[in-house]
């Protein structure tokens, strides 16, 4: 049997606020245990919570940037269940007035088509506090620096039909909140966790099969992997006879599986009712008018842009767009070099690598956009060729000054005189004249394969300084003329 | 000295006729002797009530004035209060000491008030007799054998016997007004968002709200004083100007409207307390005052949206109880859930467990649009019942309750029988609208009140009327025998 796979998400994104949703504490990552965790925080008995009018900025802004209505009147509401790490067995969150409303975002898949993905809703709450089961003999420890960091819950519409597709989604909710600033996207911290819902049927069939939950995946590899291994399993379960359960699952990444965590019916009833101590609030018109209007540009208009403007194409486009610091380091090489299309080339080929090498993000590369932009000068003023670029491209990246700097230090100006050429490739025949010769008895087709070696002789003689160009050119005259 | 009125204590100190240590160590020896009999205190304070009274009689010395400076005042327990235990009479927060100021405590505390206790009540603010406290029944004064009301029975009780002028209450559904009634009390609960529910441990978020409590409306007007104003760290606070309370007590009432709902003189009044209202309507019609029959069609839908809506609130308020982070934890849990149902079911009494087991209900799957949504319709009703009254009258006036105190333990064992008591007052906190009770007879030899009713942010108004009462009545002036 042909199956399908049907997939939605539920995306947590903590937003990037100084301080919490409801307190004044600060929302910093990695503090000592509970030295963030005011008396708001704590739960303590009489205290009250305030509404942190950036977190709503921040949810309007994705609301936007996804073509969403934006919830006019938003109300807060509290979801009832007891844990240790929830200090108030309550948490703040939204119900039946989500300050998101119905949006979309438009995902590039592998094969370069564009598929939209509906977004069912966005709503504000608080995050929950953590539960540390180490270093405490047995007994559970409870850090609450993390209660009531203000999440972003982005609710997609069950649009997506493989692994593949949920990740690409991911990665776009990732690059736009990034774009919008308002999470700062490390996964690795928790920063962006994800629910997948993930059911299959069969190919041509309307209706949805039984779906399971599986909780806070944190990276894209874990995302595909825990989908694939779900799909799976509820393939084999279902061809074995059995039936699937609607249930909340848990993906282990060290045993590479998924395992139950609660059925349906062990599912909390959650008691929502709408907070008695935060009044409704009421976005109004011109609020939103004016987050609008400092919206930065967005992904699409980006890619599009970038091709209008540097004649990329729509590939290197997307590529260079795909986070807002990429972009922004490629259009400042390009300022400075004068070349968009040189700059894209080495932003996205020599930088890739050695950022994938290095294993580090942009905003950390070792190359600054004004030294890249500064050597892309030398390359276009025939200073610098190809191969002695790529020289000088690691020695910027070792530290050793900037391109001119490593060029007087090294020796490694391009060598362009002409006569100097001459010279070095009278010699460079001259000890190879049997080749010389047998180049001039070959027809076309063989010539031109052996053409390659006296370049590469000539080349290697002048320590690789010859500016290839000239080298080539004048060669063709010697052999030939 | 016990006899002393706020405003006459505030016109002493400044006349220097004595000092804050004085008066302090006069009704702390007086709460040391008589207080053992009534169980109006939680904790006394008596060390610290004595360094702040010298506090404020050296801040008097330098030049300080301010009608509050050096005037002795309790707070209901379930104010916080650093550095002294805040217990809500639960066994749950036994031994509970907040590490902050409630903003009402902090507030009086700066204008030099001398805090000498905290008050007994009933536990977590459920209840309308003090009764169902950890620490044990308060006592009426007035007949030691019969209830103060509640739940700021406390409060209540220890102004009625003299042990202290004035004392801080909250009231949900009439916790001020029911215990000013019974006790022969001016009390007064303020319009919902006057007063900051800042480090008041709530019971009903929504229906929650402080006010003093005195023997006269002078005294609740300058305690008031020092209680309202907007205060950012409570979202349901209003930030609308405070008047000057007291500037407004003697303004005329020629030409004031009174309505009186026909609703309110139903089978369950005690008919002596409708002759009580309708004597006060005469007092005031002598004073000015014109009165009209008004009707306020959906007052007997209040009592069942009252009891969906404080339950389901409170089920969600007391989740934070749960044996983890403070209060009260059990011996020797076997597990995370033994943990919970333990030290919830041994913390909690039996009300406060009644009441979060119904709102549990009424919150539940499946019953929440019958009940909760359904009761605050019901709450929506009452409210424009209100609204159309208001465009007809200045103030509604009323019994607060429809029979005097009862005796301790009469209703105990049907709880349905005490929350049929709050009739008259719980609509004032449905509706968030300002209400006073203020002594309007006997019954019985136990104190009865009238109830005054008016639109939003009109506490001056309450305060005038019962002002100008207590000028030509005297029944706020009697003291209960054997204090």
């Amino acid at each position: 049997m042909q199956w399908e796979v049907v997939i939605g998400l539920e995306i947590h994104t903590q937003l990037a606020t100084q301080s919490k949703i409801f307190s004044g504490s600060a929302t910093t990552f990695g503090s000592e245990p509970n030295t963030q965790a005011s008396l708001v925080d704590l739960g303590m008995p009489g205290v009250l919570p305030v509404l942190n009018a950036e977190a709503v900025r921040m949810a309007v802004m994705f609301g936007l940037a996804v073509g969403a209505h934006i919830g006019q009147r938003n109300v807060f509401a509290r979801k009832n269940y007891f844990y240790p790490d929830l200090p108030k067995g309550y948490q703040i969150s939204q119900m039946d007035h989500p300050v998101v409303g119905k949006g979309y975002l438009d995902i590039t898949l592998e094969d370069g088509t564009i598929k939209r993905v509906g977004i069912t809703r966005a709503h504000l709450e608080e995050d929950a506090g953590k539960s540390l089961h180490e270093d405490f003999n047995g007994a559970t420890g409870i850090d609450l620096n993390r209660a009531g960091t203000p999440l972003l819950e982005i609710v997609s519409e069950p649009d997506m039909r493989s692994a593949k597709e949920a990740v690409a989604y991911v990665k776009a909710i990732h690059a736009l909140v990034r774009y919008l600033g308002i999470c700062d996207g490390n996964m690795a911290e928790g920063s962006l966790r994800c629910d997948c819902n993930v059911s299959v049927r069969p190919k041509g069939q309307a209706e949805f099969g039984t779906r399971c939950e599986i909780k806070n995946v944190n990276s894209f590899r874990f995302i595909e992997r825990a989908i694939n291994h779900e799909v799976q399993r509820q393939i084999e379960l279902i061809e074995d006879g059995g039936r699937v359960v609607q249930e909340t699952r848990l993906y282990d990444p060290n045993k590479d599986v998924t395992r139950s965590m609660r059925s349906k019916e062990e599912a909390n009833d959650y008691r929502y009712f709408p907070d008695p101590d935060l009044l409704p609030v009421v976005i109004e018109d011109a609020f939103i008018e004016q987050v609008r209007s400092a919206l930065p540009e967005l992904p699409p208009q980006k890619v599009e842009r970038f091709q209008r403007q540097y004649g990329l194409s729509p590939y290197d486009a997307a590529v260079l767009a795909a986070s807002r610091e990429q972009a922004d380091y490629f259009e400042a090489v390009a300022a400075i070099g004068g070349d968009a299309k040189l700059a894209a080339n080495w932003v996205m080929v020599e930088l890739g690598s050695l950022l994938n090498k290095l294993g580090i993000d942009i905003d950390q590369a070792p190359v600054s956009a004004e030294l890249l932009g500064g050597m892309l000068l030398r390359i276009r003023d025939n200073t610098l060729s190809g191969k002695l670029a790529k020289m000088v491209f690691e020695a910027m990246a070792a530290g050793e000054g900037n391109a001119d700097q490593v060029i007087e230090a090294k020796g490694l100006k391009q060598v362009t005189d002409s006569g100097a050429i001459e010279t070095l490739l009278d010699e460079v025949l001259a000890a190879n004249t049997q080749q010389v010769e047998q180049y001039r008895a070959a027809d076309e087709a063989k010539r031109a394969k052996m053409f390659g070696f006296f370049v590469g002789q000539a080349m290697k003689a002048s320590k690789g300084k010859a500016n290839p160009g000239q080298v080539n050119e004048w060669l063709k005259r010697k052999l030939e003329g | 000295m016990h006899e002393l009125t706020l405003a006459q204590i505030a016109r002493g100190l400044a006349d220097k006729t004595f000092s804050s240590e004085e008066l302090t160590g006069a009704l702390l020896a007086r709460i040391a002797e008589h207080d053992g009999r009534l169980n109006s205190f939680i904790s006394v304070t008596a060390e610290r009530a004595l360094a702040q009274a010298r506090a404020a009689d050296a801040r008097r010395a330098s030049g300080e004035t301010g009608a509050l400076l050096g005037a002795p005042v309790a707070h209901k327990d379930l104010f916080c209060t650093h550095g002294v235990r805040t217990t809500c009479a639960s066994r749950m927060l036994e031994n509970f000491e907040a590490p902050y100021n409630a903003t009402v405590v902090e507030k009086l505390d700066a204008a030099g008030m001398v805090t000498l206790g905290k008050t007994n009540m009933d536990e977590f603010a459920m209840g309308s007799a003090s009764e169902n406290s950890h620490f044990g029944p308060v006592k009426n004064p007035w007949n030691l054998e019969h209830v103060p009301g509640g739940s700021s029975g406390g409060s209540a009780a220890a102004v009625a016997a003299r042990l202290l002028p004035a004392s801080t209450g909250t009231d949900t559904g009439g916790s001020i007004r029911q215990p000013a009634a019974f006790t022969n009390l001016t009390g007064l609960k303020p319009t919902y968002g006057r007063v900051s529910r800042w480090g008041m441990i709530a019971y009903a978020s929504s229906l929650d709200q402080g006010g003093p409590l005195a023997r006269t409306a002078e005294d609740c007007a300058l305690l008031l004083q020092g209680m309202a104003g907007f205060d950012p760290k409570d979202s349901t606070s209003i930030d609308e100007p405070v008047p000057d309370f007291s500037a407004g007590l003697n303004t005329s009432l020629e030409g004031l409207s009174i309505g009186v709902p026909k609703e309110y003189f139903s089978p369950g009044l005690d008919p002596r307390i409708g002759d009580a209202v309708q004597a006060t309507v005469a007092e005031l019609q002598k004073l000015g005052a014109r009165v009209v029959d008004i009707s306020l069609p959906n007052l007997g839908h209040a009592i069942p949206a009252y009891y969906v809506i404080a339950p389901a609130e409170a089920s969600s308020n007391l989740s934070r109880f749960d044996g983890v982070r403070f209060g009260y934890r059990c011996e020797h849990p076997a597990d995370l859930t033994d943990l919970y149902k333990r030290s919830r079911g041994e913390g909690f009494g039996a009300e406060v467990q009644r009441r979060i087991m119904v709102g549990t209900y009424a919150l539940s799957a499946g019953y929440y649009d019958a009940y909760y949504v359904k009761a605050q319709q019901v709450r929506r009703l009452i409210k424009n019942d209100f609204m159309a009254a208001f465009e007809q009258v200045d103030v509604i006036l009323g019994p607060t309750t429809p029979n005097p105190a009862w005796k301790i333990g009469a209703k105990s064992a049907d709880p349905v029988a005490a929350y049929l008591e709050d009739f008259y007052t719980i609509t004032a906190n449905m509706a968030g609208l300002p209400g006073l009770s203020m002594p309007a007879g006997f019954v019985d030899g136990l104190p009865v009140g009238v109830q005054l009713l008016a639109p939003y942010f009109q506490e001056g108004r309450l305060l005038n009327v019962a002002h100008r009462y207590q000028q030509v009545t005297d029944w706020h002036r009697r003291s209960p025998e054997g204090f």
